[in-house]
């Protein structure tokens, strides 16, 4: 679960202060939530004094008109709370919004922004979290517990200030009640603080077994431990329960003892004011007066008290947050950096190592190769010898570590990133589709494209029968709620995606592994033809001989090294890796597992297009 | 969400719930000699809260106007005693409604596991069943939250609000009458905020929905944003939705932020009455200063219970749509039972045999349809078709968990139906797609099915499944915990992990759902491998996906649209041509290995 760091952790006390400073973009939201928070608690003050006037001057006087008087004010002074209480809490929930969508945006953008080794060792899943919980719960501090503690502290002392004034003899008795609650408060929250995260976690344990229960309950039922999972949950279930027992014990040691420190100053105020009403000392309405403010006396410190954790957890979400936001954006233009105007597809790399940040070896080492205009170049190479890395350079998705890599002789970290990347078009190993339409997919890189060259790139990327089978087209919605496409059909829709940019170095990076043996050949067929008009390079990872085959050039990868090179006969004739990498092809075309669900999810899918898988 | 008309819905609803909450009272019966004490400590616990004032006001009228000091000592150790009494009340009520709370909530748990434990599989098969079980979750967690801690605290401001009436009344009629003329105000208003509430919390949670699935889009296809040059739209297209959800909640604000003024208004609008009206009754002599101040502190206490429990009001209803949920999950009738003569299932020879064998989940809705095949012990049977066309029922039928609607599934010549379950599927081992894997250690999860099993068995069966050298890698070895499904093996890791498993019950009959999902080459190799040693002189049924799988099995099932179309070797139905041939030849035939 969440850690809740000790509150005198100094970077989250700093970020602390970043998100108090970041308040500065909201400040009249701030200065309106805040002054009407403190008018807010100088009204609550003031109420119990109209009451003593009604009282002392009204009833005990027999002046009905003060009475009436006092009942109108006190109307009046209602109307004032309310409109300070609104103010207070929808100025501050204001500017709380205003700083979490500050936070967002800037996360975001940063999050796009950042290099692919950043990506590579973070978690979606953490990412999320920041952008949403962690942001959530800095919001809530800014507009809940900030608030709170303000008007806490301020209500503290301006009723000790009151009940001085009045009369400070018993005021000195009744303030003990602060010190001697907030102690007890202290004593809770350090005692119960773990039980509740215990509380949670125990909890979240409970919760696993039951939805591992759910999805296996195949594999539950199959291997017969329908008692044995019954009896895990059993014994969780009762270590929860003890745990809660031990947090209501907290509870019962701590609250009723609160309570009977609050009545006792009651009772001694009325013993001891009494007294004094009895010998002229003071009168009943200032008792009355004084009673009343005891009641406001106890809220302020049960606040502060279950405000503190909520700071304490505001301040280490507010560290994860910065944490990304600070984050450095590895590969970025360089100052001088110039666009890449046109390609002439000389693309070179010269002696090029790299070491994925992290790692402890090289996954590519001295690496060099050149290709000639219009070359169609394959990679080929065991899983994990470095054919993606090696094209992840090209398009800066990372930099070398030593070495360089040119296109015309000129470095990539010296053109500018947009426009480099705008020339490379890459189909990536994984396809991610996005919620919406095919239509809006395809043209992903070019929102305003025309259907009628969304059609093309479909055509040649063959799924554009496939569109044109659904019921809806093009219009077709795909992603978390839309049709499920099978991993071929994904491809090829990414494939379409990749042709419709204005590529001139094209890079398809094992993109066609799940799509079935036919239907990869003809894709490959019309790129051949592609090619050769609209590409000044072309690069292609594959695992099919096919396709391998009519590259003019195949590189040969292993362990990060390039071992050799030459077209599929002089690789035959002299590398032995290669015939040995081609023989477990051949096995791997043994196995076609997605090429399978392709095909049949096309069959079903003619039937039922809404079909889910 | 059940299609009746709002108007009887909302009707129905309010019965629903009355029942509902009828039978979560059914809970409390185990405590039944336990709860009047527990109530009773309430009530004095209460009691000693609210007489405080009372006996304030009762004391500047009777002892600090006429000036009796000792009467007003007196009465303040008196006073003192009560709180001391109240103490003990409160400390009482604490333990005892936390601890009947507390163990109700366990039970209500227990009862919802054993359920699911018990359930027939083709229930999870059922679409609404997932739309239930994926808000179990949420609603257990309701449920607790608004019946845990807080239900003794709920209990309390109920009876103090109760006694605080009960005084007022009883101190004077009119004034009581006049202050409580703001209640029925008060549970207006808060209705009506609640519904415009509920409208503005609707859209926020929308934005909240868009602002999550751009969010992790965003995310997840960073590396697309990148290569496509699409960062920058992206940026601005997430703040448009931030915006959005920024002013959804801005707007909801509005409203939650005017409530509580306007409550606290209503409050201090009956204070003021009882001032004016009390006042002008002390100075007329028919009520005294004491009846009106302990009024005055009455009024103010009043405010805080109905606030507490307006807010309680809320958590409860939607604890109530959370029950009401839980209950029906628990009125599903249980999974098939043995019959009541079944005798233990003898060790197999593997022996499987289908007669005319139908299943459907309605009867008229068959999604198997005479279906007959025979399996000798020893045989793999390649299952193959279109999803949706009955592979998996077909599986199901043999580990019973459907029992068919016609004809009979039968193992060494013994009708499944005539055995117990547990007999039946301790002989039988299973290997599916999605490798579940379950909190523990890795030789734990190895020993699913034999917990009591020998380490060196453990080792032997991961041995033969090709993980063994994996796992002794692995800093803690066979002790290593795994976290949610099964992290942190990689899903061919889990895989073999689910073969050892699938080994070590030392099965006669095995059921294998080949992956379909993309391994990297060299666990699949290992996959493959464990497979075979696996399949090796036991009956096997493989859902095929693997053209090796095809070719090496004895018998080849085809199977379309709940029916068996063509059987036999690969070579014979190739030749044959028909459906097979045609899906093989789209689905696994490619023509380059032969090429080289």
């Amino acid at each position: 679960m969440v850690q809740s760091p000790a509150p005198q952790d100094p970077s989250s006390l700093r970020s602390l202060q970043r998100v108090l400073k970041s308040l500065s973009a909201y400040r009249w939201l701030a200065i309106g939530a805040l002054a009407s928070s403190l008018l807010l608690t100088a009204a609550y003050a003031l109420t119990p004094q109209l009451f003593r006037w009604g009282i002392d001057q009204g009833i005990a006087q027999q002046n009905l008109q003060v009475v009436l008087l006092s009942a109108g004010w006190m109307v009046v002074a209602a109307i004032a709370r309310g409109l300070f209480n609104f103010g207070q809490s929808f100025w501050a929930e204001a500017a709380s919004q205003g700083v979490a969508y500050d936070l967002r945006n800037k996360i975001f953008s940063k999050i796009q922004n950042l290099s692919f080794s950043y990506h590579d060792q973070s978690q979606t899943s953490q990412l999320l979290t920041r952008v949403t919980s962690d942001i959530e719960q800095i919001r809530t501090f800014l507009s809940t517990s900030l608030m709170q503690v303000i008007s806490a502290v301020v209500t503290l002392v301006s009723i000790a200030v009151i009940l001085l004034i009045m009369n400070w003899e018993l005021a000195l008795i009744t303030l003990t009640v602060i010190p001697m609650s907030a102690w007890l408060m202290v004593r809770f929250l350090r005692k119960t603080g773990h039980l509740f995260r215990l509380v949670q976690e125990q909890l979240g344990d409970l919760n696993a077994v039951l939805q591992e229960n759910l999805f296996g309950v195949r594999v539950v039922k199959a291997f017969v431990r329908e008692s044995a999972e019954t009896e895990r949950y059993t014994r969780l279930n009762h270590v929860l329960v003890d745990t809660n027992m031990a947090t209501i014990r907290s509870i019962r040691n701590t609250f009723p003892f609160m309570f009977l420190l609050s009545n006792l100053v009651t009772v001694v105020v009325v013993g001891y004011g009494g007294a004094a009403v009895i010998a002229d000392r003071f009168s009943i309405g200032q008792l009355v007066a004084f009673n009343s403010y005891l009641l406001l006396i106890l809220q302020p410190i049960l606040l502060i008290g279950f405000a503190a954790p909520a700071i304490a957890q505001a301040a280490a979400s507010a560290d994860r947050v910065y944490e990304v936001v600070d984050a450095e954006i590895e590969i970025r233009d360089r100052p001088n950096a110039v666009p890449f105007l046109t390609c002439g597809g000389r693309i070179t790399f010269e002696n090029v190592c790299f070491r994925y940040p992290g790692a402890a070896t090289q996954a590519l080492k001295n690496i060099s190769f050149e290709t000639k205009p219009k070359e169609l170049i394959a990679i080929l190479g065991m899983t994990g010898s470095g054919k993606s890395t090696i094209m992840n350079l090209i398009p800066r998705f990372y930099d070398v570590t030593s070495g360089a890599v040119r296109i015309d002789g000129r470095d990539v970290r010296d053109f500018t990133l947009h426009s480099l990347r705008s020339h490379i078009g890459i189909v990536f190993q994984e396809t991610t589709l996005f919620s919406g339409s095919l239509r809006e997919n395809i043209a992903y890189a070019k929102p305003d494209a025309p259907l009628e060259d969304v059609i093309e790139v479909a055509k040649m990327a063959q799924i554009h029968d496939f569109i044109a089978s659904l019921p809806e087209g093009y219009e077709t919605h795909v992603g978390e709620r839309g049709v499920g496409l099978s991993g071929g059909q994904k491809q090829r829709v990414a494939i379409a995606r990749t042709l419709l940019t204005d590529y001139s170095i094209l890079i398809l990076d094992d993109s066609t592994s799940a799509v079935d043996a036919k239907t990869a050949a003809q894709i490959h067929a019309a790129l051949d033809d592609l090619m050769r008009q609209k590409t000044c390079t072309a690069f292609v990872i594959a695992q099919r001989i096919s396709t391998v085959k009519n590259a003019d050039r195949i590189l040969l990868v292993d362990k990060g090294r390039l071992v050799a090179q030459g077209t599929h006969e002089q690789l035959m004739e002299t590398s032995p890796l290669y015939g040995v990498i081609l023989e477990s092809q051949v096995k791997a075309q043994d196995k076609p597992p997605i090429a399978a669900q392709d095909a049949a999810q096309n069959m079903t899918l003619a039937a039922q297009p809404k079909e889910q898988r | 969400m059940r299609g009746a008309s709002p108007v009887v819905a909302s009707d129905q609803k309010a019965g629903q719930q009355l029942s509902t909450l009828q039978r979560f009272f059914q809970y409390f019966r185990p405590y039944r000699k336990e709860i009047p004490i527990a109530l009773l400590l309430v009530a004095t616990g209460a009691a000693t809260q609210s007489i405080g004032p009372f006996l304030i006001g009762w004391a500047i009228d009777n002892l600090i106007v006429p000036g009796n000091l000792p009467g007003l000592m007196l009465m303040l150790v008196g006073l003192v005693l009560i709180y001391l009494l109240g103490v003990w009340a409160i400390r009482g009520q604490i333990l005892r409604v936390g601890g009947i709370v507390q163990r109700t909530l366990a039970q209500l748990r227990q009862d919802i596991f054993t359920k699911i434990q018990s359930l027939p599989v083709s229930f999870f098969d059922r679409s609404e069943a997932g739309d239930l079980m994926s808000r179990l979750l949420n609603d257990v967690n309701t449920v607790n939250q608004a019946f845990g801690l807080t239900i003794a605290q709920m209990l309390g401001n109920l009876f103090s609000l109760v006694g605080i009436i009960i005084a007022m009344f009883s101190i004077n009629l009119q004034l009581g009458l006049l202050s409580n003329l703001a209640v029925p105000l008060m549970i207006f208003t808060t209705g009506l905020f609640s519904r415009w509430a509920r409208a503005r919390f609707r859209v926020t949670r929308e934005t909240i929905g868009e602002l999550s699935t751009k969010l992790e889009e965003g995310i997840t296809s960073v590396r697309e944003a990148q290569a496509f040059n699409r960062v920058q739209m992206n940026i601005e297209e997430f703040d448009l939705v931030n915006a959005a959800n920024r002013d959804a909640n801005v707007q909801a604000v509005a409203i939650t932020a005017a409530f509580l003024p306007s409550i606290d208004f209503l409050n201090t609008l009956a204070t003021a009455a009882v001032l004016a009206y009390g006042g002008y009754l002390a100075i007329t002599g028919a009520a005294t200063i004491g009846v009106v101040t302990s009024f005055l502190i009455y009024v103010q206490l009043f405010f805080r219970p109905i606030q507490i429990l307006s807010q309680f009001y809320t958590q409860a209803q939607s604890a109530l749509a959370g029950l009401e949920r839980i209950f029906f999950l628990l009125d599903e009738p249980s999974q098939l039972n043995d019959a009541p003569n079944a005798f233990e299932m003898p060790p197999m020879q593997g022996e499987v045999k289908f007669e005319q064998v139908s299943f459907g989940y309605t009867p008229n809705q068959l999604v198997l349809r005479n279906v007959n095949l025979a399996a000798k012990p020893g045989q793999m049977i390649a299952l193959v078709g279109p999803t949706g066309a009955g592979k998996s029922t077909i599986i199901n039928l043999i580990l019973r968990f459907y029992d068919a609607t016609s004809g009979a599934v039968k193992i060494d010549g013994i009708d499944v139906r005539d055995v117990t379950q547990a007999s039946l599927r301790r002989q039988m081992g299973i290997v599916l797609q999605d490798n579940i894997l379950f909190g523990g250690t890795v030789a734990e999860n190895i020993a699913f099915g034999v917990p009591n099993a020998s380490q060196a068995d453990i080792e032997a069966a991961a041995q033969l499944a090709n993980v063994h050298e994996f796992i002794r890698s692995l800093p803690q070895g066979y002790a290593t915990q795994l976290g949610e499904r099964g992290a942190p093996l990689s899903q061919g890791q889990r895989q073999l992990v689910s073969i050892a498993r699938a080994v070590l019950i030392n099965p006669r009959i095995l059921i294998l759902d080949e992956a379909t999902s993309s391994i990297d080459t060299r666990t699949e190799t290992l996959v493959q491998e464990a497979i075979g040693r696996l399949l090796k002189g036991r009956t096997s049924f493989v859902i095929a996906h693997r053209l090796s799988t095809v070719t090496q099995a004895d018998q080849v099932l085809v199977i379309q649209q709940g029916q068996i179309v063509e059987r036999g070797k690969h070579d014979e139905l190739i030749a044959e041509g028909g459906v097979y041939a045609n899906l093989y030849a789209l689905q696994l035939g490619d023509p380059a290995p032969s090429a080289v």
